[in-house]
């Protein structure tokens, strides 16, 4: 290979780097100071595109000037920037004082109510935008042509981290910034405004995301998959550099633009999982990114979120669950179809139940919970169209499938802790979630395997469905027992305090590695019966949005509760159940129950259904 | 007999020397505090006897068995309970849980998946409350209570794990003086009555004169004086680097008034 | 145009449940479910969707199937998961009481519903899903797809390129089952076009999320002769763009599958590069047969938008559905299945046959070269290509299909 095509891809590889970092500056800064995993980044990125194609034409026709052209982008910034104020101001500020996963919940049904205005404003046919003027041209690099625009874009990165630089440490907002990053406690006692400060941030955040999305639009037409196509690049990029750092996040992102360049050129499907990668390998050897800090133990102790002490059920607690089983049991009785939708309730019943077994009882937040679900749905499914066996042995391998690789991937997980714990758990998910999907002659990619169907004794709707509450309604009894046993008692302990666990003699790492299993096991025993339930499996079962499905379902239902998980699957699958044949905007309805209920029950409902009862969740 | 043995520990962090070739020995029975101005290496000696912190050099035997460098879990299996300088309770335990805990985590039975954790031992762990003065609120949940009487519950967990030796990180900080005098006198009565080593660090002299049956003054890394409370007290060096006159003065009243 | 739609069964139950009754002696509507990612995929979706409409309305004004009955289409979105799409057939099967099922975009999605029906012993017509497998090797009795595949439109290109002296390739394609076929399809196809061709280099970068400069760069670098594209969507924009600058298409012979699609060739405006050799749906071009020009005047008329490739589809499926229903003359599925083999329709573009051996519908598609007209791209120098001569030989059906 040639010095001046090595060259050139490099400067591709930093253009892309550049645009990556504007993104993520914007994530990691509101990260720092807010706390809130913030999945509406990447809608903000997507107007900020949306806008400037609306709006950089406009200017244009004036003049076709690079200034007029510069000037409709950073408006489109500062436009976008004044919807995360709007953001903010609406929907932010009410939630501050509830558990923090639960705004990343409320930000969740953000994307998906961005996601459907998008298209009810700009419409289903992506718009490309005009190209920049004066920058629409080659230049030759030695023998290579290379746009001009890119050349300006490798500029934008380090322009946009000497200002925000200059910002941090020369004006007192920016000052602020660091200080709540480094403290969040020391800002409240200086008496600042928080809430200023808050908005502020959440403007800055959301015009770097709009300034990326403007400055795309001479390259990509803005479409409205956008969103999701940057957000976990973006999250890759503030985690490897660690949460909060925002040089952390420059040199993240120009690893990771330069690992893309030339990881094509060696491996051409690499991009599929390049970035999981890399954050798997950086987490593994450095907890905390590479520029991040150990979050600071809190000074004072405080409640942790999640399950606090769980008693046995009340008279009142019986009822409810003996009706609620009741009705699943009587669902044959309306018509075959809600017997369909109650076997897929109590499948996402399991599979969030064991979810809350991590994040409530044990304060292990998975964002790849899918994973363990998907992979016992495969152990399951290839079982049965591989090697031709029938249902009864492929159900007792999902779980263990689903076990053993939660066994494996969990050794490193425990390691962690907090938001890096759980960007490691959505690094591991995808590079399975990569393997199958591009492991074609094993996994049949992400065309899926079909076949999967239940034995002919089982084949019923009805019958199917009595063994999936069997099988659900037994594992979640069991679960329950062990939230209420020793083992589930000293997880919650080791939330409490690792170092008062530690130093009664527990080993809290290989505890919340055999809880990591544990639950691992109990959502591939559901993945395995959602296989036969739909007689085929795909590689979405591992995917991403799934595993927000299963994080919103223990949140919906309140991750303080022991059954509310439960609660939380039925009320989130009848939700999007009741909305989708209703109208191709589902998810805009999705998003607006979501955020409904984060401002209606802001400890889900379970917390709900306990301050009706007027007892202490 | 010598329970706790630490021979020359030395820890480095960074350039600084945190501790230089500590050396002393504790015996069943004995109180043995560690004192000295912050940033004098108290905490970090006490991390590496606890097996929170690895040494750098030195080593540390419990009942002549090497424990250097152990993980604390391994440490409390030995028989060490701890308390820490900000107390490290099971904030969504009851009082109760948090001992049924302890106790649980010391008979090995934390991998129990069926068993029901609420019911396992009660009595044992009320009687542990009973001995901390703290029965009476053994249902309420741990994060509600003072900050004393949390200092109390930490030490009925770490009695749970039956320590021949405590090690107790500035056990009385943070509470109100009746509060500390209250909880030294426990302290002191269950090592003496059960044969209990007890190693603390205090800045309360108060505390410190009134109980320890040794000191060791601890300046910058470095053992300066150790032996009774009236030698330390009488060491010119101490008075110099230390306690000053106001110190000596705080000390013999202290004295006095424990011992009547 | 973006329109929010609510379904009949929002709107129209109270309406509906008195018509129902036994007092209107007027037969009851065939119920026809269809599902599709409208959501999702709704720049494709939606017209398809609106001819749909169309054509069923059409044919209610016309007297309807099976001597006089209307038909009736339940649509609904397939949330683009064959989790939710084989629970929202389970929907139409169940409470809807449709009488089969069709639609479905992609591929994954279209074999899990396959299955489904496999399963159910109910038709599933899957009009959009591209994929090979549905009518091979994972093809079974009850499905049927109406869309040219993935490789009758690969051979359509090759066929194209027959005899030119563009020795060197490389293959650019989203790294994805469709891809990653059309990509083997090309492999396999191209020595019988030109004999002594090589592949010299292939990208797969994943959907939606090209590094467009890396891609091109990495291209550029293997110095091909001609280039096989598969990008589509917002990828293939970005990817067109940045070879335009660079110059990757300069001197290069370019075939790419469906850029000629109105789809995608709309927001490629007037970046669209000249001379590409694609498949796609030059509507406003296509003279025979007149029925076609009705189609392309009502629909404009009815939305106030041009047509899509989508749209056709969706109007020729309609045409099939009701030669099906008057050729059966019942709704018992194995019957319509059976009437399905070798059915005959004359659609709005000319005869498309349901070929019994392996259930591909011979619909076309046409052949051009990509242009710009004004600020739009266009194609010329168009053909029709029927898909009649490009279905895969009967012996690999033989040897994919599973037996029944």
């Amino acid at each position: 290979m040639e010095w001046s095509f090595l060259l050139v891809q490099a400067l591709s590889g930093l253009a892309s780097a550049s645009s990556l970092f504007v993104i993520a500056s914007g994530l990691t800064i509101v990260f720092g100071v807010t706390r809130i995993v913030n999945f509406a980044h990447g809608s903000f990125y997507m107007l900020g595109a949306y806008i400037a194609v609306t709006i950089v034409p406009w200017l244009l026709e004036f003049d076709r000037s690079p200034t007029l052209f510069f000037a409709g982008v950073l408006a489109s910034a500062l436009a976008v920037g004044a919807l995360g104020v709007v953001m903010e101001v609406l929907l932010l500020r009410r939630i501050y004082r509830v558990p923090e996963l639960f705004q990343l919940l409320a930000t969740f049904g953000v994307v998906l109510i961005v996601q459907d205005l998008v298209l009810l404003v700009w419409g289903p046919v992506d718009i490309p935008g005009p190209r920049a003027p004066g920058l629409r041209h080659g230049v030759y690099i030695l023998d290579q042509r290379f746009p001009a625009y890119e050349l300006f874009l490798i500029f934008v990165g380090p322009a946009v981290l000497a200002l925000l630089w200059l910002l941090m440490h020369r004006t007192r907002f920016g000052v602020l910034i660091r200080a709540a990053t480094q403290d969040r406690e020391m800002v409240g006692a200086l008496g600042v405004n928080q809430a200023m400060l808050f908005t502020g941030t959440l403007f800055l955040g959301a015009a770097l995301a709009g300034l990326g999305g403007a400055l795309q639009i001479p390259r990509v037409s803005a479409s409205a998959q956008m969103d999701l196509s940057i957000i976990t690049e973006a999250f890759v990029v503030t985690v490897i550099g660690g949460m909060g750092s925002v040089p952390g996040a420059f040199v993240a992102a120009l690893l990771i633009g330069l690992l893309q360049a030339f990881g094509v050129l060696v491996f051409p499907k690499i991009t599929l999982v390049l970035v999981f990668l890399l954050m798997a390998a950086v987490l593994v050897v450095k907890p905390w990114g590479l520029f991040g800090k150990p979050e600071a133990a809190a000074g004072r102790a405080v409640l942790p979120e999640g399950i606090l002490d769980p008693r046995p059920l009340d008279l009142a607690g019986k009822v409810l669950a003996g009706v609620a089983l009741l009705a699943l049991l009587a669902l044959p009785l309306v018509d075959a179809y809600a017997v369909k939708v109650g076997t897929e309730v109590l499948v996402l019943a399991l599979a969030a139940f064991s979810l809350n077994f991590l994040v409530g009882n044990g304060g292990i937040v998975s964002f790849g919970h899918a994973a363990y679900f998907g992979l016992g749905a495969y152990g399951a499914g290839l079982l049965v169209t591989k090697t031709g066996l029938p249902m009864e042995p492929a159900l007792v391998a999902a779980p263990i499938v689903g076990g053993a690789f939660a066994a494996l991937f969990g050794f490193f997980v425990v390691r962690l802790s907090g938001i890096y714990l759980a960007m490691l758990t959505l690094a591991f998910a995808q590079i399975a979630y990569a393997v199958v999907f591009q492991w074609v002659e094993v996994t049949g990619g992400d065309n899926g395997l079909v076949s999967v169907w239940p034995s002919r004794w089982a084949a019923s709707r009805e019958v199917y469905h009595y063994l999936t509450a069997a099988l659900t309604v037994a594992a979640i009894i069991f679960l329950r027992r062990v939230i209420h046993a020793p083992f589930g008692a000293t997880l919650r302990a080791a939330r409490d305090s690792a170092q008062r666990a530690d130093a009664i003699g527990v080993d809290v790492r290989t505890h919340r590695w055999l809880g990591f299993t544990l639950a691992g096991a109990a959502a591939g025993l559901a993945g395995g019966l959602y296989a036969f339930s739909k007689g085929s499996i795909d590689p979405t079962l591992l995917g991403i949005p799934l595993s927000v499905d299963f994080l919103s379902m223990i949140l919906l239902g309140g991750i303080q509760s022991v059954l509310g998980p439960v609660a939380g699957a039925a009320a989130f699958h009848a939700v999007k159940d009741f909305f989708m044949p209703l109208t191709d905007h589902w998810r805009l309805f999705l998003g607006l129950s979501i955020i409904a209920m984060v401002l209606i029950f802001p400890r889900g409902l379970a917390g709900a259904w306990a301050s009706l009862r007027r007892r202490p969740a | 007999m010598t329970l706790l043995a630490a021979e020359g520990l030395t820890k480095r962090f960074g350039g600084v020397l945190a501790a230089k070739d500590v050396t002393f020995a504790l015996n069943a029975g004995e109180m043995l505090a560690i004192i000295g101005p912050n940033g004098a290496g108290k905490s970090t000696t006490f991390n590496m006897v606890g097996g929170q912190l690895k040494p750098d050099g030195g080593r540390v035997t419990l009942a002549g068995q090497e424990v250097t460098g152990m993980p604390p879990r391994e440490v409390c299996r030995l028989g060490v309970g701890r308390t820490f300088q900000v107390a490290q309770t099971f904030l969504s335990f009851t009082v109760l849980g948090n001992v049924q805990m302890a106790l649980i985590a010391h008979h090995g039975q934390t991998r129990k998946l069926l068993a029901d954790a609420a019911a396992m031992h009660r009595d044992a762990a009320l009687a542990l409350l009973d001995r901390v003065g703290m029965a009476a609120q053994a249902d309420r949940p741990v994060g509600e209570l003072a900050y004393g009487d949390v200092k109390r519950v930490e030490l009925a967990i770490a009695l749970a794990a039956a320590p021949r030796l405590l090690l107790m990180d500035e056990p009385t900080a943070g509470m109100a003086p009746a509060e500390r005098a209250a909880l030294m006198a426990l302290v002191a009565g269950i090592a003496r009555s059960e044969g209990i080593g007890v190693l603390f660090t205090e800045h309360d002299m108060d505390a410190v004169f009134a109980h320890a049956d040794r000191i060791l003054v601890l300046v910058r890394g470095e053992i300066i004086a150790r032996g009774t409370p009236e030698e330390v007290r009488a060491d010119p060096e101490v008075q110099r680097v230390y306690l000053g006159h106001s110190g000596t003065r705080a000390a013999a009243r202290a004295r006095r008034a424990a011992h009547g | 145009m973006p329109r929010f739609t609510v379904s009949r069964r929002a709107l129209g139950a109270l309406a509906v449940a008195p018509l129902a009754s036994p007092a209107f002696a007027q037969p009851a509507p065939i119920r026809i479910g269809e599902l599709n990612s409208y959501s999702r995929m709704a720049a494709f979706a939606v017209p398809y969707r609106n001819a749909m409409q169309l054509a069923q309305d059409a044919i209610n004004a016309a007297g309807g199937v099976m001597g006089g009955r209307r038909i009736e289409f339940v649509f609904r979105d397939d949330g683009s998961t064959p989790g939710d799409a084989v629970r929202v057939a389970e929907e139409l099967l169940t409470r809807e009481n449709v009488s089969f099922l069709a639609g479905t975009f992609l591929s994954n999605v279209g074999l899990a519903v396959a299955d489904f029906a496999n399963q159910r012993k109910r038709l599933f017509l899957a009009t959009e899903p591209l994929t090979d497998a549905i009518t091979m090797a994972q093809g079974n009795r009850y499905t049927w797809r109406v869309r040219p595949s993935t490789y009758m439109q690969t051979r359509m290109l090759v066929e194209a390129i027959r005899g030119r002296s563009v020795k060197r390739w490389a293959i650019v394609a989203p790294n994805y089952e469709y891809g990653q076929s059309a990509a083997a399809n090309f492999k396999r196809l191209l020595p019988s076009a030109i004999p002594d061709a090589e592949i010299v280099a292939e990208q797969f970068p994943a959907l939606g999320r090209v590094d467009a400069g890396a891609t091109v760069g990495a291209l550029a670098q293997s110095r091909p002769d001609g280039i096989f594209n598969v990008l589509f969507g917002p990828d293939l924009t970005a990817f067109v763009r940045e070879g335009n600058t660079r110059g990757l298409f300069e001197r290069r012979t370019v075939v790419s599958l469906l850029t000629g699609e109105p789809e995608y060739l709309i927001p490629l405006g007037e970046e669209t590069p000249e001379g590409w050799i694609v498949t796609g749906y030059p509507w406003e071009q296509i003279e025979a047969p007149p029925a076609h020009k009705a189609f392309i005047d009502a629909y404009r008329a009815r939305f106030n938008d041009t047509p899509r490739k989508g749209s056709l589809l969706g109007y020729v499926t309609v045409q099939i559905i009701a030669t099906l229903l008057n050729k059966a003359n019942t709704l018992e599925t194995e019957a319509l299945v059976d009437a399905l083999a070798d059915l005959r329709t004359d659609s709005i573009v000319g005869p498309v046959v349901m070929r019994g051996l392996d259930h591909q519908g011979t619909l076309g598609t046409w052949v051009g070269e990509t242009t710009l007209r004004g600020r739009q791209g266009a194609m010329k120098n168009i053909r029709y290509a029927d898909g009649a001569n490009y279905l895969f030989p009967e012996a690999e059906v033989l040897a994919a299909r599973p037996r029944a």
